[in-house]
Protein backbone atom coordinates (compact mmCIF):
# COMPACT_ATOMS: atom_id res chain seq x y z
CA UNK A 1 0.00 0.00 0.00
CA UNK A 2 2.47 2.51 0.74
CA UNK A 3 4.40 2.23 -2.23
CA UNK A 4 1.35 3.33 -3.70
CA UNK A 5 1.37 6.68 -2.10
CA UNK A 6 3.47 9.05 -4.60
CA UNK A 7 3.68 12.93 -4.48
CA UNK A 8 2.09 14.56 -7.14
CA UNK A 9 1.53 18.63 -8.76
CA UNK A 10 -1.11 19.66 -11.06
CA UNK A 11 -0.87 17.99 -14.46
CA UNK A 12 1.32 14.50 -12.95
CA UNK A 13 0.66 11.30 -14.35
CA UNK A 14 -0.28 9.13 -11.56
CA UNK A 15 -1.27 5.92 -13.11
CA UNK A 16 -2.96 4.56 -16.02
CA UNK A 17 -5.84 1.93 -16.88
CA UNK A 18 -9.50 1.95 -15.50
CA UNK A 19 -9.82 3.20 -12.31
CA UNK A 20 -12.16 5.23 -11.22
CA UNK A 21 -11.34 8.83 -10.61
CA UNK A 22 -12.20 10.14 -7.06
CA UNK A 23 -11.39 13.21 -5.47
CA UNK A 24 -8.56 15.91 -7.90
CA UNK A 25 -8.02 13.81 -10.30
CA UNK A 26 -9.61 13.87 -14.00
CA UNK A 27 -9.46 11.14 -16.33
CA UNK A 28 -7.97 12.26 -19.30
CA UNK A 29 -8.12 9.40 -22.26
CA UNK A 30 -6.72 6.43 -19.76
CA UNK A 31 -4.71 9.16 -17.92
CA UNK A 32 -5.09 9.69 -14.09
CA UNK A 33 -3.79 13.10 -13.91
CA UNK A 34 -3.65 15.17 -10.52
CA UNK A 35 -5.39 18.30 -10.16
CA UNK A 36 -3.67 19.74 -7.44
CA UNK A 37 -0.32 19.48 -5.23
CA UNK A 38 -0.81 16.73 -2.95
CA UNK A 39 -0.32 12.51 -2.15
CA UNK A 40 -1.71 10.58 -4.84
CA UNK A 41 -3.34 7.27 -3.14
CA UNK A 42 -4.57 4.28 -5.48
CA UNK A 43 -6.84 1.56 -4.42
CA UNK A 44 -8.19 -1.21 -5.90
CA UNK A 45 -10.41 0.40 -7.95
CA UNK A 46 -9.97 4.22 -7.58
CA UNK A 47 -7.52 6.64 -7.62
CA UNK A 48 -7.18 9.85 -4.95
CA UNK A 49 -5.20 13.18 -4.16
CA UNK A 50 -4.79 14.27 -0.65
CA UNK A 51 -4.61 17.95 -1.03
CA UNK A 52 -1.70 19.76 0.35
CA UNK A 53 -3.11 23.31 -0.20
CA UNK A 54 -6.22 24.83 -1.02
CA UNK A 55 -9.44 26.56 0.82
CA UNK A 56 -12.19 24.91 2.18
CA UNK A 57 -15.17 23.54 -0.06
CA UNK A 58 -18.64 22.82 2.16
CA UNK A 59 -19.20 19.32 1.25
CA UNK A 60 -22.94 17.52 2.59
CA UNK A 61 -22.47 16.48 6.00
CA UNK A 62 -19.51 18.09 7.11
CA UNK A 63 -18.96 19.27 10.64
CA UNK A 64 -17.67 22.75 10.05
CA UNK A 65 -16.95 25.71 13.26
CA UNK A 66 -18.90 28.75 11.99
CA UNK A 67 -18.75 32.26 12.81
CA UNK A 68 -21.76 34.38 12.87
CA UNK A 69 -21.03 37.57 10.62
CA UNK A 70 -24.68 38.80 10.89
CA UNK A 71 -28.51 38.37 10.70
CA UNK A 72 -31.37 39.21 8.56
CA UNK A 73 -34.87 38.65 10.20
CA UNK A 74 -34.93 34.95 9.31
CA UNK A 75 -31.63 33.38 8.91
CA UNK A 76 -27.92 33.68 10.37
CA UNK A 77 -25.46 34.15 8.02
CA UNK A 78 -22.00 31.88 8.95
CA UNK A 79 -18.51 32.65 8.19
CA UNK A 80 -17.09 28.70 8.06
CA UNK A 81 -13.75 30.29 5.87
CA UNK A 82 -14.99 29.26 3.03
CA UNK A 83 -15.59 31.67 -0.50
CA UNK A 84 -18.91 31.11 0.79
CA UNK A 85 -21.15 31.54 3.09
CA UNK A 86 -22.83 29.72 5.67
CA UNK A 87 -26.89 30.39 5.49
CA UNK A 88 -28.75 28.93 9.05
CA UNK A 89 -32.44 29.53 8.92
CA UNK A 90 -33.87 30.20 11.92
CA UNK A 91 -36.69 27.88 12.11
CA UNK A 92 -33.51 25.37 12.33
CA UNK A 93 -33.22 27.02 15.90
CA UNK A 94 -36.23 28.15 16.98
CA UNK A 95 -38.47 25.15 15.43
CA UNK A 96 -41.02 25.32 12.98
CA UNK A 97 -43.56 27.76 15.23
CA UNK A 98 -40.59 30.26 14.43
CA UNK A 99 -42.36 33.51 13.78
CA UNK A 100 -40.25 36.68 12.58
CA UNK A 101 -42.30 38.96 15.11
CA UNK A 102 -42.28 37.41 18.21
CA UNK A 103 -38.63 36.10 18.22
CA UNK A 104 -35.35 37.50 18.19
CA UNK A 105 -32.67 36.38 16.67
CA UNK A 106 -29.77 37.83 18.41
CA UNK A 107 -31.71 36.15 21.37
CA UNK A 108 -30.04 32.99 20.48
CA UNK A 109 -26.86 33.97 18.05
CA UNK A 110 -25.51 37.09 18.00
CA UNK A 111 -22.64 37.72 15.54
CA UNK A 112 -19.50 37.01 16.67
CA UNK A 113 -20.96 33.88 18.06
CA UNK A 114 -19.23 30.21 17.64
CA UNK A 115 -20.88 27.63 16.43
CA UNK A 116 -20.62 23.98 15.76
CA UNK A 117 -22.72 23.22 12.49
CA UNK A 118 -22.92 21.10 10.09
CA UNK A 119 -23.71 21.47 6.05
CA UNK A 120 -27.13 20.57 5.16
CA UNK A 121 -26.93 20.97 1.83
CA UNK A 122 -25.43 22.86 -0.92
CA UNK A 123 -24.68 22.47 -4.80
CA UNK A 124 -23.49 25.15 -7.27
CA UNK A 125 -26.42 27.20 -7.43
CA UNK A 126 -26.96 28.35 -3.67
CA UNK A 127 -24.84 29.14 -0.77
CA UNK A 128 -24.26 25.97 1.29
CA UNK A 129 -27.37 25.54 3.98
CA UNK A 130 -26.15 24.40 7.45
CA UNK A 131 -28.09 23.29 10.64
CA UNK A 132 -27.67 23.16 14.09
CA UNK A 133 -30.29 20.98 14.87
CA UNK A 134 -28.34 17.63 16.26
CA UNK A 135 -26.70 16.27 19.11
CA UNK A 136 -23.36 18.18 19.61
CA UNK A 137 -24.20 20.83 17.62
CA UNK A 138 -25.06 24.50 18.36
CA UNK A 139 -23.50 27.42 19.83
CA UNK A 140 -20.35 26.83 21.36
CA UNK A 141 -19.79 28.53 24.83
CA UNK A 142 -16.18 28.17 26.16
CA UNK A 143 -12.77 26.89 24.42
CA UNK A 144 -10.16 28.40 22.38
CA UNK A 145 -10.14 28.96 18.44
CA UNK A 146 -7.22 27.56 16.34
CA UNK A 147 -7.45 28.35 12.41
CA UNK A 148 -5.47 25.47 10.70
CA UNK A 149 -5.25 25.03 6.57
CA UNK A 150 -8.05 22.93 5.95
CA UNK A 151 -5.93 20.75 3.75
CA UNK A 152 -4.31 19.82 6.80
CA UNK A 153 -7.49 18.49 8.55
CA UNK A 154 -7.38 15.02 7.65
CA UNK A 155 -4.04 14.86 9.04
CA UNK A 156 -4.92 16.12 12.44
CA UNK A 157 -7.55 13.55 12.64
CA UNK A 158 -5.29 10.97 11.59
CA UNK A 159 -5.78 7.40 10.36
CA UNK A 160 -9.42 6.40 12.33
CA UNK A 161 -9.07 9.59 14.28
CA UNK A 162 -5.39 8.08 16.22
CA UNK A 163 -3.84 12.08 16.03
CA UNK A 164 -6.40 13.21 17.57
CA UNK A 165 -7.17 10.92 20.43
CA UNK A 166 -3.46 11.03 21.15
CA UNK A 167 -3.45 14.70 21.60
CA UNK A 168 -6.85 14.07 23.68
CA UNK A 169 -5.68 11.41 26.02
CA UNK A 170 -2.29 13.35 26.44
CA UNK A 171 -3.79 16.85 27.12
CA UNK A 172 -7.56 16.13 28.77
CA UNK A 173 -8.86 18.47 26.29
CA UNK A 174 -11.70 18.38 24.55
CA UNK A 175 -11.35 19.53 20.79
CA UNK A 176 -13.76 19.90 18.51
CA UNK A 177 -12.51 19.74 14.40
CA UNK A 178 -14.50 21.48 11.67
CA UNK A 179 -13.61 20.04 8.28
CA UNK A 180 -12.74 23.63 7.23
CA UNK A 181 -9.85 24.24 9.47
CA UNK A 182 -11.43 25.68 12.58
CA UNK A 183 -10.68 23.61 15.66
CA UNK A 184 -11.80 24.65 19.16
CA UNK A 185 -10.08 23.38 21.95
CA UNK A 186 -11.58 23.17 25.57
CA UNK A 187 -9.38 22.00 28.71
CA UNK A 188 -9.96 22.61 32.29
CA UNK A 189 -6.18 22.66 33.18
CA UNK A 190 -4.50 25.44 31.24
CA UNK A 191 -1.33 23.78 31.02
CA UNK A 192 -2.73 21.40 28.93
CA UNK A 193 -5.17 24.17 26.76
CA UNK A 194 -1.56 25.34 25.92
CA UNK A 195 -0.21 21.85 25.25
CA UNK A 196 -3.10 20.96 23.31
CA UNK A 197 -2.52 23.89 20.98
CA UNK A 198 0.96 23.52 20.41
CA UNK A 199 0.50 20.37 19.09
CA UNK A 200 -2.58 20.96 16.49
CA UNK A 201 0.22 24.00 15.39
CA UNK A 202 2.78 21.47 15.31
CA UNK A 203 0.78 19.20 12.85
CA UNK A 204 -0.75 22.02 10.81
CA UNK A 205 3.39 22.72 10.04
CA UNK A 206 4.37 19.88 9.34
CA UNK A 207 1.72 17.95 7.72
CA UNK A 208 3.81 16.42 5.29
CA UNK A 209 6.23 14.65 7.70
CA UNK A 210 5.82 11.00 7.70
CA UNK A 211 5.50 9.42 11.42
CA UNK A 212 4.08 12.55 12.87
CA UNK A 213 1.94 10.90 15.13
CA UNK A 214 4.88 9.24 17.50
CA UNK A 215 6.00 12.70 17.23
CA UNK A 216 3.82 14.58 18.62
CA UNK A 217 3.22 11.92 20.83
CA UNK A 218 6.86 12.47 22.01
CA UNK A 219 6.45 16.18 22.39
CA UNK A 220 3.57 16.06 24.90
CA UNK A 221 4.99 13.32 26.70
CA UNK A 222 8.39 15.14 27.24
CA UNK A 223 6.66 18.21 28.18
CA UNK A 224 4.87 16.44 30.68
CA UNK A 225 7.87 15.26 32.76
CA UNK A 226 9.48 19.07 32.66
CA UNK B 1 10.28 45.18 -36.64
CA UNK B 2 11.89 43.01 -39.35
CA UNK B 3 15.46 44.01 -37.88
CA UNK B 4 16.11 47.60 -37.10
CA UNK B 5 20.04 48.61 -37.88
CA UNK B 6 22.01 48.16 -34.91
CA UNK B 7 25.62 48.47 -33.86
CA UNK B 8 24.98 45.85 -31.69
CA UNK B 9 26.41 42.14 -32.46
CA UNK B 10 23.26 39.82 -31.98
CA UNK B 11 24.92 36.62 -33.23
CA UNK B 12 28.67 36.25 -33.60
CA UNK B 13 30.45 33.38 -36.57
CA UNK B 14 30.67 31.21 -33.41
CA UNK B 15 26.91 31.15 -32.72
CA UNK B 16 27.19 33.00 -29.78
CA UNK B 17 24.59 35.24 -28.69
CA UNK B 18 24.98 39.15 -27.20
CA UNK B 19 25.07 37.92 -23.98
CA UNK B 20 27.37 34.93 -24.46
CA UNK B 21 24.37 32.72 -24.54
CA UNK B 22 23.93 29.60 -26.92
CA UNK B 23 21.44 29.53 -29.63
CA UNK B 24 19.09 26.99 -27.83
CA UNK B 25 20.34 28.10 -24.32
CA UNK B 26 18.01 29.81 -22.23
CA UNK B 27 18.70 32.46 -19.67
CA UNK B 28 19.51 31.91 -16.22
CA UNK B 29 15.96 31.23 -14.33
CA UNK B 30 15.14 30.91 -11.01
CA UNK B 31 11.18 30.13 -9.47
CA UNK B 32 10.24 30.22 -5.86
CA UNK B 33 6.58 29.47 -4.89
CA UNK B 34 5.41 30.66 -1.41
CA UNK B 35 6.83 33.61 0.30
CA UNK B 36 4.00 35.60 0.96
CA UNK B 37 2.20 35.19 3.88
CA UNK B 38 -1.56 37.41 3.21
CA UNK B 39 -2.27 35.72 -0.14
CA UNK B 40 -3.35 32.47 -0.70
CA UNK B 41 -0.84 31.68 -2.97
CA UNK B 42 2.53 33.20 -4.39
CA UNK B 43 5.27 32.89 -6.63
CA UNK B 44 8.14 34.27 -7.52
CA UNK B 45 10.46 34.03 -10.28
CA UNK B 46 13.97 35.09 -12.27
CA UNK B 47 14.45 35.11 -15.31
CA UNK B 48 17.76 36.37 -16.33
CA UNK B 49 17.04 40.16 -15.08
CA UNK B 50 13.30 39.58 -14.94
CA UNK B 51 11.84 39.74 -11.18
CA UNK B 52 8.75 39.19 -10.94
CA UNK B 53 6.29 38.61 -7.92
CA UNK B 54 3.14 37.16 -8.03
CA UNK B 55 0.19 37.00 -5.26
CA UNK B 56 -2.85 34.90 -6.46
CA UNK B 57 -6.13 35.16 -4.19
CA UNK B 58 -8.98 32.99 -3.94
CA UNK B 59 -11.92 31.52 -4.56
CA UNK B 60 -13.37 34.26 -3.27
CA UNK B 61 -16.59 36.61 -3.28
CA UNK B 62 -16.76 38.34 -6.53
CA UNK B 63 -17.09 42.19 -6.06
CA UNK B 64 -18.32 44.33 -8.38
CA UNK B 65 -21.09 41.63 -7.94
CA UNK B 66 -22.59 41.66 -11.18
CA UNK B 67 -19.48 40.50 -12.36
CA UNK B 68 -20.26 36.72 -10.81
CA UNK B 69 -20.76 33.90 -13.41
CA UNK B 70 -23.65 31.41 -11.68
CA UNK B 71 -21.53 28.66 -13.85
CA UNK B 72 -18.26 28.90 -12.94
CA UNK B 73 -15.94 31.01 -11.09
CA UNK B 74 -13.98 34.07 -13.04
CA UNK B 75 -10.46 34.25 -13.43
CA UNK B 76 -8.96 38.30 -13.27
CA UNK B 77 -5.59 38.74 -13.61
CA UNK B 78 -3.60 42.05 -13.39
CA UNK B 79 -0.09 42.30 -14.82
CA UNK B 80 1.88 45.34 -13.28
CA UNK B 81 5.09 47.29 -14.12
CA UNK B 82 6.43 48.90 -11.08
CA UNK B 83 8.01 52.74 -11.96
CA UNK B 84 11.48 51.31 -11.18
CA UNK B 85 11.40 48.04 -13.22
CA UNK B 86 12.22 49.93 -16.46
CA UNK B 87 15.48 52.05 -17.17
CA UNK B 88 12.97 55.56 -17.38
CA UNK B 89 10.60 56.07 -14.79
CA UNK B 90 7.17 54.00 -16.08
CA UNK B 91 4.23 55.61 -15.33
CA UNK B 92 1.99 53.62 -12.78
CA UNK B 93 -1.31 53.73 -14.34
CA UNK B 94 -2.01 50.49 -16.14
CA UNK B 95 -0.62 51.10 -19.50
CA UNK B 96 -1.60 49.80 -22.65
CA UNK B 97 0.23 47.45 -23.49
CA UNK B 98 -0.15 46.24 -19.98
CA UNK B 99 -3.96 45.71 -19.89
CA UNK B 100 -3.33 43.50 -23.33
CA UNK B 101 -0.42 41.26 -21.27
CA UNK B 102 -2.89 40.99 -18.29
CA UNK B 103 -5.22 39.69 -21.00
CA UNK B 104 -3.28 37.23 -22.90
CA UNK B 105 -2.10 35.85 -19.10
CA UNK B 106 -5.40 35.18 -18.33
CA UNK B 107 -6.52 33.51 -21.33
CA UNK B 108 -3.33 31.60 -21.21
CA UNK B 109 -4.30 30.48 -17.73
CA UNK B 110 -7.59 29.55 -18.49
CA UNK B 111 -7.79 26.26 -20.18
CA UNK B 112 -5.46 25.47 -17.46
CA UNK B 113 -7.59 26.36 -14.27
CA UNK B 114 -10.84 24.33 -13.01
CA UNK B 115 -13.21 27.64 -11.99
CA UNK B 116 -16.12 25.36 -12.94
CA UNK B 117 -15.90 24.14 -9.85
CA UNK B 118 -16.34 27.17 -8.08
CA UNK B 119 -19.66 29.01 -9.13
CA UNK B 120 -19.42 32.29 -8.03
CA UNK B 121 -16.55 33.21 -6.69
CA UNK B 122 -13.41 34.60 -8.80
CA UNK B 123 -9.68 33.82 -8.19
CA UNK B 124 -7.22 37.15 -8.71
CA UNK B 125 -3.83 36.91 -10.08
CA UNK B 126 -1.29 40.12 -9.12
CA UNK B 127 1.46 40.13 -11.55
CA UNK B 128 4.38 42.60 -10.02
CA UNK B 129 7.04 43.09 -12.67
CA UNK B 130 9.98 44.74 -10.02
CA UNK B 131 12.63 44.16 -12.90
CA UNK B 132 12.13 43.63 -16.87
CA UNK B 133 14.66 42.75 -19.36
CA UNK B 134 12.59 41.18 -22.01
CA UNK B 135 9.92 38.30 -22.21
CA UNK B 136 8.31 39.21 -18.82
CA UNK B 137 5.12 37.89 -20.55
CA UNK B 138 6.60 34.28 -20.31
CA UNK B 139 7.98 34.84 -17.42
CA UNK B 140 4.98 36.11 -15.37
CA UNK B 141 2.62 33.23 -16.83
CA UNK B 142 5.26 30.49 -15.51
CA UNK B 143 5.13 31.99 -12.26
CA UNK B 144 1.60 33.15 -11.94
CA UNK B 145 0.66 29.32 -13.04
CA UNK B 146 3.64 28.22 -10.00
CA UNK B 147 1.48 30.91 -7.49
CA UNK B 148 -2.25 29.20 -8.53
CA UNK B 149 -0.98 26.00 -8.07
CA UNK B 150 0.23 26.68 -4.86
CA UNK B 151 -2.92 28.35 -3.50
CA UNK B 152 -4.64 25.13 -4.27
CA UNK B 153 -6.88 26.15 -7.10
CA UNK B 154 -7.44 23.15 -9.26
CA UNK B 155 -5.66 22.61 -12.47
CA UNK B 156 -4.74 20.48 -15.04
CA UNK B 157 -1.64 21.50 -15.69
CA UNK B 158 1.08 23.85 -14.58
CA UNK B 159 1.14 26.47 -17.90
CA UNK B 160 4.87 26.99 -18.65
CA UNK B 161 5.96 29.78 -20.74
CA UNK B 162 9.24 30.60 -23.05
CA UNK B 163 9.70 32.71 -25.83
CA UNK B 164 11.50 31.87 -29.06
CA UNK B 165 12.39 33.68 -31.87
CA UNK B 166 14.48 34.83 -35.18
CA UNK B 167 17.78 36.96 -34.31
CA UNK B 168 20.40 37.06 -37.53
CA UNK B 169 18.06 34.69 -39.54
CA UNK B 170 18.72 32.18 -36.77
CA UNK B 171 15.68 30.62 -34.46
CA UNK B 172 17.05 31.16 -31.27
CA UNK B 173 15.32 30.38 -27.51
CA UNK B 174 14.20 32.84 -24.78
CA UNK B 175 14.90 36.33 -26.17
CA UNK B 176 16.17 38.94 -23.96
CA UNK B 177 15.71 42.76 -24.38
CA UNK B 178 18.41 43.55 -26.93
CA UNK B 179 17.27 40.80 -28.68
CA UNK B 180 13.56 41.85 -29.00
CA UNK B 181 14.61 45.66 -29.81
CA UNK B 182 16.57 44.53 -32.36
CA UNK B 183 15.48 41.21 -33.59
CA UNK B 184 13.80 40.08 -36.35
CA UNK B 185 10.84 37.97 -34.86
CA UNK B 186 9.80 37.42 -30.85
CA UNK B 187 7.31 34.43 -29.90
CA UNK B 188 6.39 33.77 -26.55
CA UNK B 189 4.48 30.54 -25.87
CA UNK B 190 2.84 28.84 -23.13
CA UNK B 191 2.22 25.46 -23.13
CA UNK B 192 0.94 22.78 -20.74
CA UNK B 193 3.49 19.91 -21.12
CA UNK B 194 1.62 17.04 -19.50
CA UNK B 195 -1.19 17.64 -21.72
CA UNK B 196 0.78 19.07 -24.84
CA UNK B 197 -1.26 21.90 -25.55
CA UNK B 198 -0.36 25.41 -26.33
CA UNK B 199 -2.51 28.07 -24.08
CA UNK B 200 -0.16 30.83 -25.69
CA UNK B 201 0.92 31.48 -28.82
CA UNK B 202 2.17 35.49 -30.26
CA UNK B 203 4.28 36.80 -32.74
CA UNK B 204 5.47 39.85 -33.23
CA UNK B 205 7.82 39.88 -36.92
CA UNK B 206 7.61 37.76 -40.53
CA UNK B 207 8.73 33.73 -40.42
CA UNK B 208 8.49 31.56 -43.30
CA UNK B 209 6.16 28.37 -42.43
CA UNK B 210 9.33 26.44 -42.10
CA UNK B 211 10.93 28.85 -40.07
CA UNK B 212 7.87 29.10 -37.30
CA UNK B 213 7.58 25.24 -37.02
CA UNK B 214 11.12 25.35 -35.93
CA UNK B 215 10.10 28.74 -33.66
CA UNK B 216 7.52 26.70 -31.71
CA UNK B 217 9.63 23.53 -31.72
CA UNK B 218 12.47 25.29 -30.02
CA UNK B 219 9.95 27.41 -27.56
CA UNK B 220 8.45 24.04 -26.74
CA UNK B 221 11.39 22.91 -25.80
CA UNK B 222 12.35 25.87 -23.60
CA UNK B 223 8.58 25.30 -21.89
CA UNK B 224 9.95 21.95 -20.61
CA UNK B 225 12.50 23.52 -19.26
CA UNK B 226 10.87 25.86 -17.66
CA UNK B 227 8.57 22.97 -16.50
CA UNK B 228 10.88 21.05 -14.71
CA UNK B 229 11.99 24.64 -12.45
CA UNK B 230 7.97 25.24 -11.45
CA UNK B 231 7.80 21.74 -10.71
CA UNK B 232 11.26 21.61 -8.54
CA UNK B 233 9.90 24.96 -6.99
CA UNK B 234 6.76 23.14 -6.00
CA UNK B 235 8.45 20.52 -4.78
CA UNK B 236 11.13 22.30 -2.52
CA UNK B 237 8.00 24.53 -1.05
CA UNK B 238 5.85 21.29 -0.13
CA UNK B 239 7.88 17.82 0.15
CA UNK B 240 11.21 19.39 1.22
CA UNK B 241 12.05 15.87 2.77
CA UNK B 242 11.57 15.23 -0.56
CA UNK B 243 11.27 11.02 -2.35
CA UNK B 244 7.97 8.76 -2.02
CA UNK B 245 6.13 8.75 1.69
Amino acid sequence: MDNRRKYVIPGDVITTGPFRPEQNVILDGNKIISTTIGVSEIYDDSVKVISLTGKYIPKINDLVIGKVISHTSLSWELDINSCYVGFLPAQDVFGRDFSAHADELTSKLKSGDLVAARIANFDRTRDPLVTIADRDLGKIDSGDLIKISPSKVPRLIGKRGTMIQTIETATNAVITIGQNGWVVVSCDNPEGLLKAKKAIEMVNEQAHVANLTDQVKEMLESKGES
Amino acid sequence: MGGRESTLVLLDENGVRCDGRKVDEPRRIMIKAGGLKNADGSAYIEFGDNKILVGVYGPRDVHPKHMADTDTGILRVRYHMEPFSVGERKNPAPSRREIEISKVIKEALLPAVMLEKFPRTAVDVFIEVLQADGGTRCAALSAASVALADAGIPMRDLVAACASGKVADTIILDVNNEEDQAGQADMPIGYMPNLDQITLLQLDGILSPEEFKKCVETGVNGCKLVYDLQKKALTEKYFQNGGEQ
